[in-house]
């Protein structure tokens, strides 16, 4: 391969940041053009290799490797390359990272670190869907903290300090506990490529603590993320302190880091463990599913409501991760990227509603639908998006998490766990719809007369998310194809 | 006599010399600083001619001049020269003493690096208060009250800890009679099991050892002094105490435990356990007593105390690791070179800052993202480097040496340490937000000289390269570690 692309995607934005941050006297309109064109081409190469990326290889196959020795003390290498299971992601997060500068076009208060921060936090999520050598990904993944921080404590609202340090810790604490896993597992296997461990095994090593005890370590790092309960009370304050863009990114990509490192370093690299130890964590999915569900029918806040939706539907990752079968991770794999653009959008839509109406209390929103039809419209596809109505991503991804499960070989009783599960997409219902009615349908309220509708650039960012939905809800083998190609090396692990 | 390996102590302690001279026919009392310099630049270059080469002792054994010695006097003097920038502008203050304020920063710096090299305990000892008694009159060279009393409890505790030192080598030579490090061990290793058990003498003379060096590493319970002399010191002086000081006492302790109690191995792996349990108290107190503070020299204060914690780890596992095995020793080697250069960015930071609002308080640090966005923007990667996030040095020192803890059974520590960790972003944070966060006091934008520029450019490159590359200095200190003379 002669040119990095990979490379190329992640530090586009961190070198848009750059830019930004040092060219003294850039006015607010070039900052955003800056920031809008070192998003705009990592999305056009993210689409590049989606469409280069060479199924015909088969299956596990890594592409558009880069690998280069980097810490020859402790035989790290600075190594990128995606499979199936990453490139989705990777494009996923490219399509958001440019979306969140279009949503961010109102931003006027100090732009010039706004626009600086949210560029590097693109750059660390892309790095730690690209990384394959661990420590490479450890470092992304924390990078990803301080612009989250700064996103979150200057330009949120509400209690926003106390939700950015909150997250801070949060997310410390579950990555020290994944750095002495990452260190274990160094010491166990003398390696820190990804791909070359879980293609030995952890098995034929002796592990210098128990492979349970790393297991979990990693583990905890994942769950604080993605995140499952009882670890999930940073993720509504973040979610609804955080500015329009921070929760976009929070919700669509960055919360995918947890399901994705579940994926690829605990089931990949521990199948035995993950098998042995499936039951709790199904458990576990079961509860988020349902508790979250529930948490979310009494929200009156509207973008609190959507934050625990999310622990709920994150739940069906956990499901679909942990039923280990090829369709299950195959499901949890798409539902993240659905997740990732129906939630995106439903942030993106309550924060346009609540920029031009100032109002976020459900009880006191009504009859929009009157006033800004278009915002309207957006908001009803995604929040039936959200819930799985056939036609949109969501019902694929969700279908497939559910068919994949019951039908698992691996675990058993998974049915009854399914089963469960299952409930919580007719929780979802009743609270997507309530959302929906409360915020858009009933009487017209005469003081929401003059409130605007979207602008045209709205419109156009609006017409990208619902495109990206439909298209996967009516295709969906347009990603499974490709998801399937980076899952069945990690069934064949399973031995499922 | 090999005089030709003295050099750079000699030229150092020439130009130590020099500055005093100069000092009274100058005016210009900059030149004083650049002459200082200069000096530690020539003594760097005697030194670095010197690696690589075969490890030698000088003076009957008594200097070792090894590649260890060699990379603890190139990061004493890469200390020095950004102290000595750093103090520029703070020292122009002063209306006297500015030749003698130059000249016993030299001194104290020829002090460390003869700490890093002597291989004989009564050596050790003179090298110790060399440095110790230049400090002492460093710190309280403000002459106000809070310094002077800084100087006179760092001083009052510093003979006290000398004194337990030297008890603790009176009994370490009656029992084998020896000072030199190289015997010392040999004779050691001759013993039997039940003669080193039934001379308890020679234990507690070893664990009076690690309190007497302990002092100088402020590990608890030996860290009383930090947090008032921290506060009370010119801040340049903390900056030296925190970072070159703390280095020169790792560097005693890995060459006396190393060399002459590193084997048998169940008496290391017991020293190893003190220290392990010493981290365990440092790092969780530091940390602790780090979160209330409002003035932010005495929150660095203990957060070094926290710092030399995970130090200790290191020293843990090197008492957990065979004698053989490198590693222990280089991830301590890699942390104080990251550590000094995320530790003087910070405190150059301070300085900077507080030249322009005179106050050590956290709190009027606010706004200073708008008042002074590259000092800001600069502090912080210092701060997220203590922390021990990545891009940044902190990062990869800790992960370096978390990682030699892990090797060898430890894991239960690093678990604590990585708490530890998630503590600290809790008290260093705060200042990112109040810098950032935090509404200007006033609009005036906070300049600084240009001789703090080029400092805390140095240091903030230094944060970033040891992060982001860091093969090539770990190579160094893993070659450091493995060549010990004795």
């Amino acid at each position: 391969m002669s040119f990095n692309y990979l490379s190329t995607i992640i530090f586009l934005p961190v070198a848009g940041a750059i830019l930004i941050a040092f060219i003294p006297g850039l006015s607010d309109r070039v900052i955003k053009r800056i920031a809008a064109i070192f998003t705009l081409i990592p999305l056009g190469l993210a689409l590049f290799l989606f469409c280069n990326f060479d199924s015909s290889l088969g299956a596990g196959i890594i592409q558009f490797e880069e690998k280069l020795l980097w810490i020859p003390a402790i035989n790290a290498y600075y190594h990128l390359g995606v499979d199936g299971l990453s490139l989705p992601l990777i494009v996923l997060t490219a399509f958001l990272g440019f979306m969140v500068v279009l949503i961010s076009w109102k931003i006027n208060l100090r732009v010039r670190e706004y626009f600086a921060w949210l560029l590097l936090l693109e750059t660390s999520i892309l790095g730690v869907f690209c990384s394959l050598d661990l420590l490479l990904f450890f470092i992304f993944w924390e990078i990803e903290v301080i612009p989250m921080y700064f996103l979150i404590s200057i330009w949120g609202t509400g209690r926003k300090e106390y939700s950015a340090i909150k997250y801070v810790i949060y997310t410390l604490f579950g990555s020290a506990m994944m750095l002495a896993g990452i260190i274990s597992l160094y010491f166990t296997t003398g390696s820190l490529s990804m791909v070359e461990i879980a293609q030995t095994g952890i098995a034929s090593f002796t592990a210098v603590i128990p492979v349970v005890a790393i297991f979990f370590l990693l583990l905890i790092g994942f769950a604080v993320k993605l995140p499952v309960v009882p670890l999930h009370t940073w993720l509504p304050d973040a979610h609804t302190d955080a500015p329009t863009a921070g929760s976009v990114m929070l919700a669509g990509a960055l919360i995918k880091m947890g399901g994705y490192g579940m994926i690829r370093i605990c089931v990949s690299i521990f199948p035995e463990t993950a098998k042995a130890y499936a039951p709790i964590l199904l458990t576990l999915a079961v509860i988020s599913v349902l508790y979250g569900a529930a948490l979310t029918l009494r929200q009156t806040d509207l973008k609190r409501l959507i934050a625990y939706s999310s622990v709920s539907h994150m739940g069906f990752v956990l499901l679909g991760v942990f039923a280990l079968g090829q369709v299950s991770l195959t499901g949890a794999a798409l539902q993240m990227v659905s997740h990732g653009v129906i939630t995106g959008l439903l942030f993106a839509m309550a924060g346009l509603v609540i920029h031009n109406v100032e109002e976020r209390d459900l009880k006191k929103l009504g009859g929009l639908a009157r006033q800004m039809p278009v915002i309207a419209i957006v908001f009803s596809i995604a929040g039936l998006g959200a819930l799985g109505l056939p036609t949109t991503s969501g019902f694929a991804a969700e279908f497939l998490v559910f068919v994949g499960s019951f039908s698992s070989t691996v675990v058993s009783g998974i049915q009854v766990y399914t089963i469960l599960a299952v409930l919580g997409v007719v929780l979802a219902a009743g609270y997507i719809l309530w959302m929906l009615q409360r915020t858009f349908y009933g009487p017209v309220l005469e003081q929401y007369n003059g409130v605007k509708d979207a602008n045209t650039m709205e419109k156009v960012y609006m017409f990208a998310f619902v495109a990206l939905i439909m298209l996967i809800g009516i295709y969906p083998a347009i990603l499974t194809d490709i998801i399937k190609l980076g899952i069945s090396p990690i069934v064949g692990l399973l031995g499922g | 006599m090999n005089l030709e390996l003295f050099i750079p102590e000699l030229s150092l302690l020439a130009c130590a010399i020099a500055v005093i001279l100069l000092d009274l026919f100058i005016q210009r009392k900059g030149l004083l600083a650049v002459v200082g310099i200069a000096g530690l630049v020539v003594s760097a270059g005697f030194t670095l001619a010197m690696w690589g080469g075969s490890s030698q002792a000088i003076f009957n054994n008594m200097l070792a001049v090894d590649n260890f010695a060699l990379f603890f006097k190139l990061l004493f003097l890469g200390i020095a020269a950004l102290v000595i920038l750093a103090s520029v502008d703070y020292v122009s203050k002063f209306t006297r003493f500015q030749g003698e304020y130059y000249a016993l920063v030299l001194l104290a710096a020829l002090g460390m690096m003869l700490m890093a090299a002597t291989a004989e305990l009564i050596s050790i000892y003179i090298a110790l208060e060399l440095t110790s008694i230049s400090l002492y009159v460093l710190v309280g060279f403000l002459k106000d009250q809070k310094s002077s009393e800084a100087s006179l409890k760092y001083l009052l505790l510093g003979a006290i800890a000398s004194a337990v030192l030297l008890y603790g080598m009176a009994l370490v030579f009656g029992f084998t009679g020896k000072t030199q490090l190289g015997e010392i061990a040999q004779v050691i290793q001759a013993m039997s099991l039940s003669g080193i058990l039934s001379s308890p003498g020679l234990i507690l003379g070893i664990v009076l050892l690690i309190a007497g060096f302990g002092f100088k590493i402020a590990a608890v319970p030996f860290q009383m002094w930090v947090p008032d002399v921290y506060e009370g010191a010119p801040t340049p002086i903390t900056a030296y105490l925190s970072v070159a000081s703390k280095a020169a006492g790792f560097a005693i302790i890995l060459r006396v435990f190393y060399s002459a109690f590193g084997l048998p191995q169940w008496l290391s792996l017991d020293w190893g356990l003190i220290f392990a349990v010493l981290a365990v108290i440092g790092m969780t107190l530091g940390n602790i007593a780090a979160l209330p503070q409002t003035n932010i020299k005495r929150m660095l204060g203990y957060s070094s105390i926290a710092q030399a914690g995970y130090l200790m780890v290191g020293l843990a596992a090197m008492g957990a690791s065979p004698a053989t095995d490198a590693l222990g020793r280089s991830t301590i080697l890699f942390f104080l070179a990251g550590y000094a250069f995320a530790n003087l960015g910070a405190f150059i930071a301070i300085i900077a800052i507080s030249n322009k609002v005179n106050s050590d308080i956290i709190n009027d640090y606010s706004g200073m993202g708008k008042r002074a966005p590259l000092l800001a923007l600069a502090l912080t990667l210092c701060l997220i480097s203590l922390i021990g996030m990545p891009p940044a040095a902190g990062f990869m020192a800790k992960f370096y040496i978390f990682s030699g803890a892990v090797q060898h059974g430890l894991l239960w520590l690093v678990v604590i340490a990585v708490i530890n960790s998630v503590i600290s972003a809790y008290y260093y944070l705060r200042v990112v937000k109040v810098m950032w966060l935090g509404e200007p006091a006033s609009e005036e934008k906070v300049l600084s000289s240009g001789a703090l520029r080029i400092a805390l450019s140095i240091s903030c490159l230094g944060v970033l390269l040891l992060g982001v590359i860091p093969g090539f200095v770990m190579k160094l200190a893993e070659l450091a570690a493995k060549m010990f003379k004795f």
